[in-house]
């Protein structure tokens, strides 16, 4: 930890100085909160308006009168092109979309990462490779190929096919996580244990899995995020009635028919903000120190 | 008796390195065999070999007259301590030491009576529901030695059990691991890079450098008669006096020359000593070089020699002389009166020393 | 045999994902090369032709804007986040009392979709009832905030959504990498009566240097993907003035029915994401070999 916090010093004139010089870090401070709360501010401040306040009052003003009409209809009315049923179906998509996709690809990346730094065998560091380089393509490149295979895999258009999707992109960053985890941990342990006569499996069971809760928090707050927040492979490979809420909010938001319903927008950006936001602030902490540790030491 | 562990022309390759090349070992039960040598000279990987953690490349590893050179580690009859212990961090205590009963399907009653019966042979009962996180580095170091001591094995191994102890408990644990050899008449392998802990434990000492057996032998053969140039400095602390020296055959015996700057060689004549080359190293320890009147035989030769530096050490006083170029350590009474600039006259103890090939390293004598 | 199998487990455990990789990174990539180098159209064509499909991408002014906007977007995004993360940084770093509030202020945006970003930044630039009309309730009768629909400005509107949603993100690997410097080095320049800002200046942040290349990375790849981002703000629009080459490549193969174009854009896409991310790649793990 490096303290580079003003000395004391007993000078008076520099004294007056210093307490400028903090005044002015906090305006600073200050200033930047604004700028990053200001967005959700007016989202949730509009949301809370009727369509007659918001085009007669101010962006940032607080709301006369508080109306949950808005989030109302954006839940259960708004319109996502033909259909007006809201984003409550679309939201209950995402949810049984992200839960499974998020659980396989942790496990698959848990078990890929016991193997490669713990059970190095000649290849391991060339498939380690391969999958971080995974990690990195622009998902662009397999976009055709892919609405392709899901086509052929009969899977088109529904949400077993995101999970698998999701799944399959997932698997290089989960592994990254718990390989850069496993890998700190000494391998005498697993001496220990096959010495002990514990096999692959059980000295994972027993010995790896107990220690690995801050990197499955890491990792499933990670994948949850990417595959909530997912926009490309949701619009590119679900079609009317398999859409996560992204791709609903989206076609809400755009969707041209009728009078435009700022209040009902925002009030579905927050609606689909909310399970991530909400994991952020609950383990946002867990997930910033383990995430950071990574880049810090690369 | 047979050997407990009879290991037959060992060869161990990463890809194209040589780790460990042409080992033979044996030991009898009861046995505390040492492996030594400077890290990098392939010890852990021998030992490791012997647990069947690392698959060797040629030869074959016999454990209690059964060849084990392809059995797993758990199939091996042996327990292991790790330099890191490696206890499982999250489970307690006795799930640590019972964890090798329970996986090997022992029941529920006789796991309790082997962890009652080694945590009160180790002291650690109080320890036994904490978690490894809360122990200190000694008690830790105990609980690792009661997971290889609840298996009951034919072979103990030990992984440089005490380096990440400090020296006071290092000590402490040396003479305990020893008594435990003793109680137990167990036989253990134990590899460290500390000579002294090598000199102290073992019954049989194996030194090796850079993959190759450089000398097998009890801890007295080791040390005082050692096979090479790198054995005779690797063992013993302060390490052995090794002089370039010129070697003479006359009547009585070989005639040795030590130059000496500023001043007429240093002549010793060695009545034992036959056949040596004209150069040779002669190894002589800091013991073996004593103050004249304080060392009597037939074979102490004194002779004068100007004191660069004393140091004082308690029991003894150690003192610096030039000779042959190298400076030379003479172990002296505490109360000797040598004073750096002066001349001392000095007994050296001919029937202790050692004479190796200046090219080849080998022992001559 | 249980030998045997003992001994391959780990590769067995291992093989459905590593099979997985390659068929449906390395394979679909290959896939995407040779779809690229043929006369495809609404369905995927397999004799191959040459550059046909280059050659029509590099002679469309749609495909030309969406570069120029991508090194626009790509220049400004990383740079100001990257002076603003690195500003934040420094003055939380001074020992704040209310720091870890602050930081989950800045740092809340990260855990957003792009949708929802582009959405509210929609909303709050929208020149008829946002920023612009807010002001000119203020008095400021001229003043004129209409960038979104400006074909000139919008995607330096999508900058300030692009920034807002990822500075917060290199703050955190910037505070991170502030606090790991060496105590000792710091508390011996302070013994030395060097001032502060020299001390971060001279020493603190030439040591960060792999975390400047870490965000750097991260930042020119979100850069390259960013797709959400543009098609909730700005739609592509005006016309196609914020296209990126990850908006064209969709229109394009989802859209217009051209999956030549479509693919041989990813390839672009995916060259350049090579040109960054291999060099870097190539040293992170010939580091870790050691």
């Amino acid at each position: 930890m490096t303290d580079i916090a003003l000395t004391t010093t007993h000078n008076p004139s520099r004294n007056w100085g210093r307490i400028a010089l903090r005044w002015l870090l906090f305006t600073l401070l200050g200033l930047f909160a604004l700028f990053y709360l200001m967005p959700l501010f007016v989202m949730v401040t509009t949301s809370l308006k009727s369509l007659e306040e918001i085009r007669t009052g101010s962006l940032v003003a607080f709301p006369r009168e508080v109306t949950f009409e808005a989030w109302r209809t954006a839940w259960s009315g708004a319109c996502t092109g033909i259909q007006c049923e809201g984003l409550r179906p679309y939201f209950w998509n995402s949810v049984i979309l992200a839960i499974p996709a998020v659980l396989i690809s942790t496990m698959l990346g848990a078990l890929n990462g016991y193997v490669i730094a713990q059970w190095k065998f000649k290849g391991a560091n060339l498939i380690f490779s391969l999958m971080l380089f995974g990690c990195f393509i622009p998902f662009q490149v397999v976009l055709l190929p892919m609405a392709r295979m899901l086509g052929m895999m009969g899977i088109a258009g529904t949400i077993p096919g995101l999970i698998f999707v999701h799944v399959i992109y997932g698997i290089g960053f989960t592994t990254l996580f718990f390989r850069n985890y496993y890998v700190s941990i000494p391998q005498e342990l697993v001496k220990a244990a096959k010495v002990d006569g514990a096999g692959f499996f059980r000295i994972f069971w027993s010995i790896f899995l107990p220690l690995s809760l801050p990197i499955i928090v890491v990792t499933v707050i990670w994948q949850f995020t990417q595959i909530w927040n997912d926009f490309l492979f949701g619009v590119s490979f679900s079609q009317a009635g398999t859409q996560p809420v992204t791709v609903a909010l989206n076609n809400i938001v755009n969707s041209t028919t009728g009078v435009k319903e700022y209040n009902v927008d925002m009030a579905a950006a927050i609606i689909a903000a909310l399970p991530t936001l909400l994991v952020y602030v609950v383990a946002g902490k867990y997930f910033i120190r383990g995430l950071t540790a990574g880049s810090v030491k690369g | 008796m047979a050997p407990i562990l009879d290991i037959k022309n060992l060869y161990k390759n990463y890809g194209s390195v040589e780790i460990l090349k042409d080992i033979n070992v044996a030991i009898e039960p009861g046995d505390f065999l040492v492996l030594v040598g400077p890290s990098g000279c392939g010890k852990s990987t021998l030992l490791n070999c012997i647990a069947g953690l690392e698959p060797i490349t040629a030869g074959t590893i016999d454990i209690g007259g059964r060849d084990m050179t392809h059995v797993s580690p758990k199939d091996r009859d042996i327990a292991m301590v790790f330099q890191s212990y490696a206890l499982y961090p999250t489970m307690s205590v006795a799930k640590n030491i019972t964890f090798g009963m329970k996986v090997r399907g022992v029941d529920a009653a006789t796991q309790e009576k082997k962890l009652q019966e080694v945590a009160q042979q180790l002291q650690i009962e109080p320890l036994l529901q904490r978690r490894p996180g809360q122990l200190s580095g000694g008690q830790r170091q105990r609980v690792a030695m009661g997971r290889a001591l609840v298996r009951d094995p034919k072979l103990f191994l030990f992984d440089e059990p005490l380096s990440n102890l400090d020296a006071k408990l290092r000590v402490e644990m040396r003479s305990e691991i020893k008594k435990l050899h003793h109680n137990l008449n167990a036989t253990m392998v134990y590899v460290t890079h500390d000579q002294i802990e090598a000199m102290t434990l073992a019954t049989k000492i194996v030194v090796l450098k850079g993959g190759i057996v450089q000398q097998i032998g009890s801890p007295a053969e080791i040390y005082n008669t050692p096979a090479n140039l790198f054995v005779a400095d690797f063992m013993g602390s302060p390490a052995m006096n090794l002089i370039p020296a010129r070697a003479k055959a006359n009547g009585k015996g070989t005639k040795i020359e030590i130059e000496r700057a500023g001043a007429a060689p240093l002549v010793l004549t060695d009545t034992h000593a036959k056949d040596l080359p004209e150069d040779v190293i002669l190894g002589l320890r800091p013991e073996d070089i004593a103050e004249a009147g304080f060392r009597a035989g037939e074979d102490v030769q004194e002779a004068d020699c100007l004191i660069d530096m004393v140091e004082p050490a308690g029991a003894d006083t150690y003192v610096v002389s030039q000779l042959g170029g190298k400076q030379v350590t003479a172990r002296l009474h505490a109360e000797t009166n040598a004073r750096p600039g002066e001349n001392l006259s000095l007994a050296f103890d001919l029937s202790k020393v050692s004479y190796f090939a200046p090219e080849s390293g080998e022992r001559l004598n | 045999m249980t030998e045997w199998l003992e001994r391959h487990i780990p590769k067995m455990v291992l093989a459905p994902s590593f099979i997985a990789i390659l068929v449906f990174v390395y394979g679909f990539i290959a896939w995407t090369a040779w779809v690229s180098l043929t006369r495809s159209r609404l369905l995927p064509k397999y004799e191959v032709e040459g550059l046909i499909q280059y050659e029509r991408l590099f002679a469309s002014p749609r495909f030309d804007t969406a570069m120029t906007n991508l090194f626009i977007f790509g220049t400004l995004f990383i740079v100001i986040s990257m002076v603003l993360g690195l500003l934040i940084a420094i003055l939380l770093d001074q020992k704040i009392r209310t720091e870890g509030v602050l930081r989950t202020i800045y740092l809340y945006p990260m855990a957003l979709s792009m949708i929802v970003t582009g959405t509210a930044w929609k909303w709050i630039m929208n020149p008829g009832l946002g920023i612009e009309k807010m002001v000119r309730d203020w008095g400021f009768e001229n003043f004129s905030f209409d960038w979104v629909i400006d074909p000139d400005m919008a995607i330096y509107a999508v900058v300030i959504a692009g920034v807002w949603q990822a500075s917060g993100f290199v703050m955190a690997l910037f505070l991170a990498g502030l606090r790991s410097v060496d105590g000792e080095i710091i508390k011996a320049a302070q013994v030395d009566g060097i001032p502060n800002w020299r001390i971060y200046s001279a020493i603190i942040i030439p040591s960060m240097a792999p975390i400047f290349l870490s965000a750097f990375i991260v930042l020119a790849h979100l850069a390259i993907k960013s797709f959400d981002l543009v098609i909730a703000l700005t739609g592509g629009g005006p016309g196609y003035a914020t296209d990126l080459p990850a908006t064209y490549m969709y229109a394009m193969a989802f859209s217009r029915g051209d999956i030549g174009q479509a693919a041989s854009s990813a390839m672009v896409m995916m060259a350049v994401v090579f040109a960054i991310i291999v060099p870097y790649l190539y040293s992170e793990l010939r580091t870790k070999h050691d």
